[in-house]
Formats: C-alpha cells, sequence, structure tokens
C-alpha cells in the first residue's frame, strides 16, 4: 500500500462519502442503507480505469493482475466458507474470493461494530435486487478483460467467449435443455475447439447414457467427442461409446489399435488372441487370425533361431548373421527370411517355407518371387533353376514363371548372376521387344543376335555389330549370319 | 495485443487442470499465424490440419484459418469477391465473416487491395495431391522434403562430405528460374546457365590491372554465389534422376497416366499388385492404390480385397487401421454392389437438391464424398487432347505441371469460376463434385476497386497444396494477368497425404 495514513483519513472524509465512525449510534437499517449507498459510489470510483492512482492490492499484498496473484487466486479454495457458497449462488466465476477482513480496504469499516463476515448474509436482500451485481467491491477480481464478468452469459455470448479463449465457467447451463442448447450454440459457430470445451463440460456433468443418447443424433458433435477421447486416450469411454451406437466395426478397431502399445511380444499375442472374436468385417477377421498366427509362428522361429545362432553349428546362420529380429515383420518378410534360412526344411516345421505358404495361402505369385529373390541373395543358382522347372506330361522339363520372367532377370541381375545365368532367363522372356530391351541392356550378346535373326532384321543386327568387341566371338558369329543367304532380311 | 487464446485449447487446459499443475505453470499462446515461405506463398504450418479435419472430422483449426483471413484483411483491405467450395470452406468463411462483424473490423473504409479469394477443400480434388510432381520445385519436395521453405541437401548432392540446410525460394535466383519448369528443361537450362558462367569467370584472362580490380569488387562474389547455387541444383538434379532411374519412374509415370485417362485399367492394377508384392515402398503402394480408388470410384471388390490382402502381407497386418482411415476419407473405397456411375449420380443429386433439409448427416456425407473423377474430367477438359507432341518447353496449358497429361482440377475450377466472376455455368461439375460451393461479391467495396486490386487473387487451400498447383496457378497468373497469393494450411505432397492416414508409423 502506498498510501499514508493521513491521505487514507482524508479519502474516507471526504465529500464523496458519508462519514463513517465506529461511534455512530445511528439505526441499523439506515446504516444499512447508507452503506449500499457508499459501496455503490465505491465501486463506480473503483471501477474507474482512469484513475491510476489507485492500484488494487490484494490481500496478500499482491498487484491485482500480477501472474502471482493469479496463482493464488486460483489455487485459493472459493466457496470453502458459507459465505463464500452464498455469493457463488448468485454468482459465476473461477476467481471468486471471499475478501478477508484483514485489510484496510475491509467492508467491515462500513458498518458499525461489524467485523464479522457474517454481516454479508444481512445483505441478501441487497444482493437480490440487482441480481448481477455484488455490493461490495471485488477486490479479488482481476483487472482487464475479466472485469466485464457476470452471471449472465447467454449460450451464444457464451460460446463466443469461449471462442475467444476468455475466462468463462459453464457450470450455471446445469438443466439438459441449457447445456444442449449450449451445444449447439457451439456447433453452429464451428470452432471445434469450442465443441470440444463444451463436450468437457457435459462428459463431467451427465451420466454417460444421457451423453451418448444425445450425440447420437448430432454428428458433429458426436465426432468431436471421439476424437476427443481418442487423443486422451480414454479408451474405456470410447469402448462403450460405440457400444452404445452399435458401431461395431470401429469398436473392433480400437480395440484392435491397442496391440500398438504392447511391446512385449508374448503379452502382445496373448492381447490378439482376444481380439479374434470381435466384430470385424470376414475378411478383416481373417486378417486378424492371421495377425494372431504369424506372431505366434514368429515368436517360435525367434526363440528357435537365436538359439541356433548361439550354438555356432549352423552354417547358414555363420556365413549369414542375422541383422534382425524376425518378430513382428510382415509376411512377406518372414517368408524372405524362412526361404533364406530355412529352405529345405520339411512342410512340418513352422520356420519351412513350404509350412508358411500353405498356413497363409501365400499365392504362387508370391511366393515364388520371395523365393527367388531369397535363393538369388544366396547366389543358389540351381534352387532359382528349380523354381521354375516342372516336368509336362511328356516328362520333358520346361520353365515356367508365374511372374514373367523379364522380373526374374531383374531379380538375378539386381544380385549379380553370372552372365550364362542371366542369359538362359533373358531368353525366356515372352514379349520379343523387352527381351531385346534387356539382352541389350544386359549385355547378353548371343540373345540380341539370335533375336535379330529371328526378327530379320538387318539393321538392328548391323548396329549391334558396332557395340561387341573387334575381334570376338559376338562379331564373328554376327558375320557369319550377316552373310548367310539364307535368311530374307527385312531391311 | 490480441486477446484471442484460440490454440491453446480446451483439451490441453483440461489436462493441466487434471494432472492438479494448472495454476502451477503460467500458459501463453504464440500467436504464430502465417508464414511467408515466399513472395507469393504464405503458409499456417499445420500439417496436423488434413488429418484432423478429413479423417477425425475435428474443426479445431477452422477458428485459426478465420483469424489468418482476418489477419489478411486488416492488413490489405476487405476482399472485394469470395469464392468458395467444401465444408469447410463454408465453414471458415461464415466464422471469418461473425468475426469481422464482431471486431466491428477496423477494415472499414480502408481500400481493398485483394480483389478475390478462393477457399478451397483439400478434399474437392485428392488426384492432385496423389500425382507424382514432375516440376522443379515438387520434384526436390518429393525427393527430399522440402520443410519450411527450406531442403536439406545431403553429401551426394553437395559433392562434398558435408549435408547443406539451403533456403529455396525467390532470394536464390537460379531456383527461381527453374522452380516452376518441368524437370525435362531444368538440366538444360542448367547446363547452359554453367557455361555463361563459365565465360563470366574467363573474361578476366583479358582484364588489365584496373579491369581485373573492377572485376573482383564488383561482379566476382556475385558470379561465385550464382557458382555456388547452380552446383546444389545440379547436384540435386543428377541425384533426382539416380533415384528415378532406380525406382523406374517411368513405368511408374505411364501408370498414372493411364489411370488419370481411364484407360488399361486392368493393367495398372496388375502394375500396382506387383509393386506391391515386391515390397517397393509401403508409402507409395498405397499411393497407387488411392489414386485407382478416386479415379474409378472404388476399387471392384475382388480387387479391394486381393490388393488389401497382398498389402497387408508385404507391409504388416496392422495396416488394417490404415485401410479403415483411408476407407473413412474416401480416399481408398469398395464399389458397393450395383454402383454403376448412374446409380451413384442419382442419389448424389437427390441428396444435393435436398438442401432444404439442410443437413446432410454422416452417413450420407461419406457416401457423398464419392468421386466422379471420370465425369468430372470430361466436363472439365482435364485430359488435354494433344496432335503431336505435347511441347514442355513452351507450355500452351496448365496441363505442363504433369508432362501434358492432365491439368490439375483445382486449378481449373479456380480458372473457370474466375473466368465467369461466379458459379454460374458449373453446376453440373459442382453436383459430380459433391461439394457445397458459395461466392459472395461485396458491392459496397466494388467502386474502390483499383484494377490493379482486381488482378489480386489470394487462394486458400484448406488441408494442404501442393507445388504443382502452385506452379499450374503461377503460369495461369502469367497468361491472364492474375496475380495469385497463395495461403496454405501447409505444404504437402501424396507421400504426407499417405503417411498423415497411416495408422502405423514406417
Amino acid at each position: 500500500m502506498n498510501r499514508t495514513k493521513g491521505d487514507e483519513e482524508e479519502y474516507w472524509n471526504s465529500s464523496k462519502f458519508k462519514a463513517f465512525t465506529f461511534d455512530d449510534e445511528d439505526d441499523e437499517l439506515s446504516q444499512l442503507k447508507e452503506s449500499k449507498r457508499a459501496v455503490n459510489s465505491l465501486r463506480d470510483f473503483v471501477d474507474d480505469d482512469d484513475d491510476d492512482d489507485l492500484e488494487r492490492v490484494s490481500w496478500t499484498g499482491e498487484p491485482v493482475g500480477s501472474i502471482s496473484w493469479s496463482i493464488k487466486e486460483t489455487a485459493g479454495n472459493s466457496g470453502s466458507t458459507p459465505e463464500g457458497r452464498e455469493q457463488l449462488k448468485g454468482r459465476n466465476s473461477f476467481y471468486t474470493q471471499l475478501p478477508k477482513p484483514t485489510s484496510t480496504y475491509s467492508l467491515s469499516s462500513f458498518f458499525k461494530g461489524r467485523t464479522r463476515p457474517g454481516s454479508f448474509q444481512s445483505l441478501s436482500d441487497a444482493l437480490s435486487d440487482t441480481p448481477s451485481k455484488s455490493y461490495a467491491p471485488e477486490l479479488g477480481r482481476p483487472k482487464g478483460e475479466y472485469r466485464d464478468y457476470s452471471n449472465d452469459w447467454s449460450p451464444s455470448d457464451t460460446v463466443r467467449r469461449l471462442r475467444r479463449g476468455k475466462v468463462c465457467s459453464l457450470e450455471r447451463f446445469r438443466s439438459l435443455q441449457d447445456k444442449l442448447q449450449l451445444l449447439e450454440e457451439a456447433v453452429s459457430m464451428h470452432d471445434g475447439n469450442v465443441i470440444t470445451a463444451v463436450l468437457i463440460f457435459l462428459k463431467r456433468t451427465l451420466s454417460k447414457e444421457i451423453l451418448f443418447r444425445e450425440l447420437e443424433v448430432r454428428q458433429v458433435a458426436l465426432r468431436h467427442l471421439i476424437h476427443f477421447l481418442k487423443e486422451t486416450g480414454d479408451q474405456k469411454l470410447l469402448l462403450d461409446l460405440f457400444r452404445f451406437l452399435d458401431r461395431t466395426e470401429e469398436l473392433a478397431l480400437t480395440h484392435y489399435r491397442e496391440h500398438l502399445n504392447i511391446q512385449d511380444p508374448e503379452k502382445r499375442k496373448e492381447f490378439l488372441k482376444t481380439c479374434i472374436g470381435l466384430p470385424f468385417s470376414a475378411e478383416d477377421s481373417a486378417h486378424i487370425q492371421d495377425h494372431y498366427t504369424l506372431l505366434e509362428r514368429q515368436i517360435i522361429i525367434e526363440a528357435n533361431d537365436r538359439h541356433l545362432e548361439s550354438a555356432g553349428q549352423t552354417e547358414i546362420f555363420r556365413k549369414h548373421p542375422r541383422k534382425a529380429s524376425i518378430l513382428n515383420m510382415p509376411l512377406v518378410t518372414t517368408l524372405f527370411y524362412a526361404c533364406f534360412y530355412h529352405y529345405t526344411e520339411s512342410e512340418g516345421t513352422f520356420s519351412s517355407p513350404i509350412n508358411l505358404k500353405k498356413t497363409f495361402k501365400i499365392p504362387d505369385k508370391q511366393y515364388v518371387l520371395t523365393a527367388l529373390a531369397a535363393r538369388a541373395k544366396l547366389r543358389a543358382w540351381n534352387d532359382v533353376d528349380a523354381l521354375f522347372t516342372t516336368k509336362n506330361w511328356l516328362g520333358y522339363t520346361k520353365k515356367r514363371a508365374p511372374i514373367g520372367f523379364h522380373r526374374v532377370v531383374e531379380i538375378l541381375h539386381k544380385n549379380s548372376a553370372p552372365v550364362q545365368i542371366l542369359q538362359d532367363y533373358v531368353n525366356l522372356v515372352e514379349d520379343v521387344d523387352t527381351k531385346l530391351n534387356l539382352a541389350t541392356k544386359l549385355k547378353c550378346h548371343d540373345v540380341v543376335i539370335d533375336t535379330c535373326r529371328d526378327l530379320k532384321d538387318r539393321q538392328q543386327l548391323l548396329a549391334y555389330r558396332s557395340k561387341v568387341d573387334k575381334g570376338s566371338v559376338e562379331e564373328e558369329k554376327i558375320d557369319a549370319i550377316l552373310n548367310s543367304s539364307q535368311i530374307r532380311w527385312k531391311n | 495485443m490480441d486477446t484471442s487464446k484460440s490454440n491453446l485449447f480446451y483439451a490441453c487446459e483440461m489436462v493441466l487442470e487434471e494432472e492438479g499443475i494448472y495454476g502451477d505453470v503460467s500458459c501463453d499462446e504464440w500467436a504464430f499465424s502465417l508464414l511467408p515461405l515466399d513472395v507469393d506463398l504464405l503458409s499456417m504450418e499445420l500439417p496436423e490440419f488434413f488429418r484432423d479435419y478429413f479423417l477425425e472430422g475435428d474443426q479445431r483449426w477452422i477458428n485459426t484459418v478465420a483469424q489468418a483471413l482476418h489477419l489478411l484483411s486488416t492488413l490489405y483491405g476487405p476482399f472485394l469477391n469470395c469464392y468458395g467450395i467444401g465444408r469447410c470452406a463454408k465453414m471458415s468463411y461464415d466464422l471469418w465473416r461473425k468475426l469481422e462483424e464482431e471486431e466491428d473490423s477496423e477494415t472499414k473504409g480502408r481500400r481493398p487491395e485483394i480483389g478475390h479469394i478462393f477457399l478451397l477443400d483439400r478434399d474437392m480434388d485428392f488426384v492432385t495431391a496423389l500425382c507424382s510432381q514432375v516440376v522443379y520445385e515438387g520434384l526436390v519436395d518429393d525427393t527430399f522434403r522440402i520443410k519450411c521453405g527450406s531442403v536439406d541437401f545431403g553429401p551426394e548432392v553437395t559433392s562434398s562430405d558435408k549435408s547443406l540446410k539451403v533456403l529455396l525460394n525467390a532470394e536464390d535466383k537460379v531456383f527461381n528460374e527453374i522452380r516452376n519448369e518441368h524437370f525435362s528443361n531444368v538440366f538444360g537450362f542448367l547446363s547452359q546457365k554453367a557455361r555463361n558462367l563459365q565465360a563470366q569467370y574467363d573474361r578476366r584472362r583479358g582484364m588489365d590491372i584496373k579491369q581485373m580490380k573492377n572485376f573482383v569488387s564488383q561482379e566476382l562474389k556475385g558470379l561465385k554465389q550464382e557458382h555456388r547455387l547452380l552446383s546444389l541444383h545440379i547436384g540435386a538434379c543428377e541425384s533426382i534422376m539416380k533415384k528415378k532411374t532406380k525406382q523406374d519412374f517411368q513405368e511408374l509415370i505411364k501408370t498414372e497416366h493411364a489411370l488419370l485417362e481411364g484407360f488399361n485399367i486392368r493393367e495398372s492394377t496388375n502394375y500396382i499388385e506387383e509393386h506391391i508384392d515386391r515390397q517397393v515402398s509401403p508409402i507409395e503402394s498405397l499411393r497407387l492404390m488411392c489414386l485407382l480408388s478416386i479415379t474409378e470410384n472404388g476399387l471392384i471388390p475382388k480387387d479391394y480385397r486381393s490388393l488389401k490382402t497382398q498389402y497387408l502381407q508385404s507391409y504388416g497386418p496392422e495396416h488394417l487401421l490404415t485401410f479403415s482411415n483411408l476407407r473413412r476419407a474416401g480416399l481408398l473405397t469398395e464399389q458397393a454392389p450395383g454402383d454403376t456411375l448412374t446409380a451413384v449420380e442419382n442419389k448424389m443429386s437427390k441428396l444435393v437438391t435436398d438442401k432444404a433439409a439442410g443437413k446432410i448427416t454422416d452417413a450420407f456425407s461419406s457416401l457423398a464424398k464419392r468421386s466422379n473423377f471420370r465425369a468430372i474430367s470430361k466436363k472439365l477438359n482435364l485430359i488435354p487432347r494433344v496432335d503431336g507432341e505435347y511441347d514442355l518447353k513452351v507450355p500452351r496449358d496448365m496441363a505442363y505441371v504433369f508432362s501434358g497429361a492432365y491439368v490439375p482440377l483445382s486449378c481449373r475450377i479456380i480458372e473457370q469460376v474466375l473466368e465467369r466472376r461466379s458459379w454460374q455455368g458449373l453446376d453440373e461439375v459442382i453436383r459430380l463434385l459433391n461439394c457445397s460451393e458459395f461466392a459472395f461479391t461485396d458491392m459496397t467495396k466494388e467502386d474502390k476497386a483499383s484494377s490493379e486490386s482486381l488482378r489480386l487473387i489470394l487462394v486458400v487451400f484448406l488441408g494442404g497444396c501442393t507445388f504443382s498447383e502452385i506452379s499450374a496457378l503461377r503460369f495461369l497468373g502469367r497468361e491472364r494477368g492474375y496475380r495469385f497469393i497463395f495461403l496454405t494450411t501447409a505444404i504437402t505432397n501424396s507421400a504426407r497425404l499417405m503417411e498423415a492416414m497411416s495408422e502405423v508409423k514406417a
């Protein structure tokens, strides 16, 4: 406080106010009336923005409006005293404070001999006259934009305040009708933050059945609640909500999503098991089942292989140590792994590729592609051959591929297959143009030469001649063909 | 000081309160609304906007958009003509107008400097956002990921052992000349520039002392700067070329174009299937599936089931969740049985004209998000008919940003509405797009507007915009004498879109 005692005396005795002393023997009621008048006029004075002399300070000495003040204010227990609760009945505010009678601004100084805060109760008549204004100068009240709070904001005003981030208590919207009206206003304003704020309040003050029932027919608000529950991780309420709405598929997916938070493989596997009976669509149920089965297998394979690797007896693991665990890998990756490390195993083991193929109904195309990639990486060309060799009904072997031989060539090339092998497979490419392109790109001379000859394309053959090494076998071959009189050249 | 605390979400405050620390922390809002990325590009840097609104239906950022519009109208005066398409555009516009009324805007009496403003929802054109980009800036974004107007070039680009963070905007003279060009032109341009630069350097051979001194003090610095930028961009081009060759980019583009044009669909589907089988890239595979779905009005059930199964097998079973998200957002859907185009269109027209009811419920709105891309494409001539080669060096329309194969839908809509100064004559298109549109002209300010301001157009992308769209509109601006300013919630591309929808962090 920066006033001297003398100033204060002057202040209180100035003409603006009726002089009060503690010695008056006046009638109680008239005193009250005088109090009322004085307090009213004092209020104007206090409210006056332009008066910079008046520094408002709280009971603890902090200037009103400062950070430390506001901390204390909000940390305080409003409404904990009976008088405070009385005040709150007529008001909505986070910041209501019962002025404590220990400062020079004590209101008790306005009332003869009344120092107890109980004097407020006798003001209840006065309070009821003008319900929105208090008669005691609210010294705990914050400055600035919050000064204009009252408890009379309509739903649309409230929503507007919320949009601007202003302090706004929603407590007074107690009836369901009021609440729903507030929600409606929020939705029509379009601001999702406000809608969520209102929903937070409704969630706290309504039973979930009622909340769900009302939101069922309000799509926009419902979406916001769902998102809010997702973000705050309120899994239980979210599931209840979906159950109520009979949104079975979302219920199942929400439950399933939890598995991403479980790191331990065993626990995750157990959790996935609980997902199997959930109301997924038919296809999705199959996918969930596969997920469980896959993880189950991976756990077994992982344990087994880790054991083998550390034992150090198995050649494949010694030559190509594992770079990562197979747990939680996709199926195709698991298949690749099986084709890499467990190719020769019979169908009976969990880690055999054939077993995986059968269990998960992996299509031929995918299987061949993956097996090829694995065997090519290991440079196991015989295995590659075996993949494509089938015996036809006459007992002749024939090469077939469900994926197109150009793909095969690509993969072989990526794994640096020897030219001879590449050449064999380039030859098998069905489309002639692709074959020629590939052969040229990969320098499979024989294939190029033969294809040009088959196409009767002399120009191309001539052009290619310049690309081969001088004096090489290929050059001789080209020359022989070019000179052959048996070929009817196109160009 | 702006007293709005709109970005400090009430949900956050609630959590603080629940945890008992509400009073112990002081919360402040960093009222950062617009980041100028370039002379004509403003970003709100809200990549989360896309997922929050288009997947979860959360309208939390609409106030932020309204605030941004308010800021711009305060700075540049009222907007004369407002056009928009999409639910989010409408809501943002409505909220912004409420804001203006409440604040009793200081814009009254100000001369309007921006003649037109156009608001678009991202979901009225997913196709463009899903395509591979081939203009230089778009390609750099697709390959290296531009963040807040700058990019990290690794050692393979800088030809040293260090990485370099480079600011990419109009200040970079070299970049500014090539950014909107089709990639096929860029190499040639850069080589020419390199030759010129060399010639400049060589001039010093014939110089005397005085000339040399002049040269060193005036020109050398500029030349060195240009040299540095040039080598960076040449390095970037080389890196891009290498990557694209490895990815078999040619084949990929061919498939995309087939999907856009609507032929060889079976072949394209097979390509996608193979892409998945080979485990090439989870994001790319997803993107292609979405492109197929949107252009074809959903996948046929057999394909949907089979591709989904193969995706889960190749990239992980947990992507079941990703597929659910994509379906909800309308990006990857299954054709319902009996879902011929005409049947869908009839359903649509009934719903859209049912505006008297005023509310299109969510159940319908997910249905309403079905794209009718082929019909729209035909109506708006999005696939240019070309006789002979499409000249990419001297482009004749906006399709150049996609090598002449496709005019971005969003840009075409803007072009048409600006031409007509209204939505007149576009009823069929709006019906097919299944969005609500609006147009509002502030007649009172019409006379105050200068012809200069009438040529200035602010385009607002809600949910993100791509560099390809920006390049296309810059081209349109040059052709028609407009000047475009872009405001976007964030810069986006197909990868970001897919990542936003993916439930599983790759």
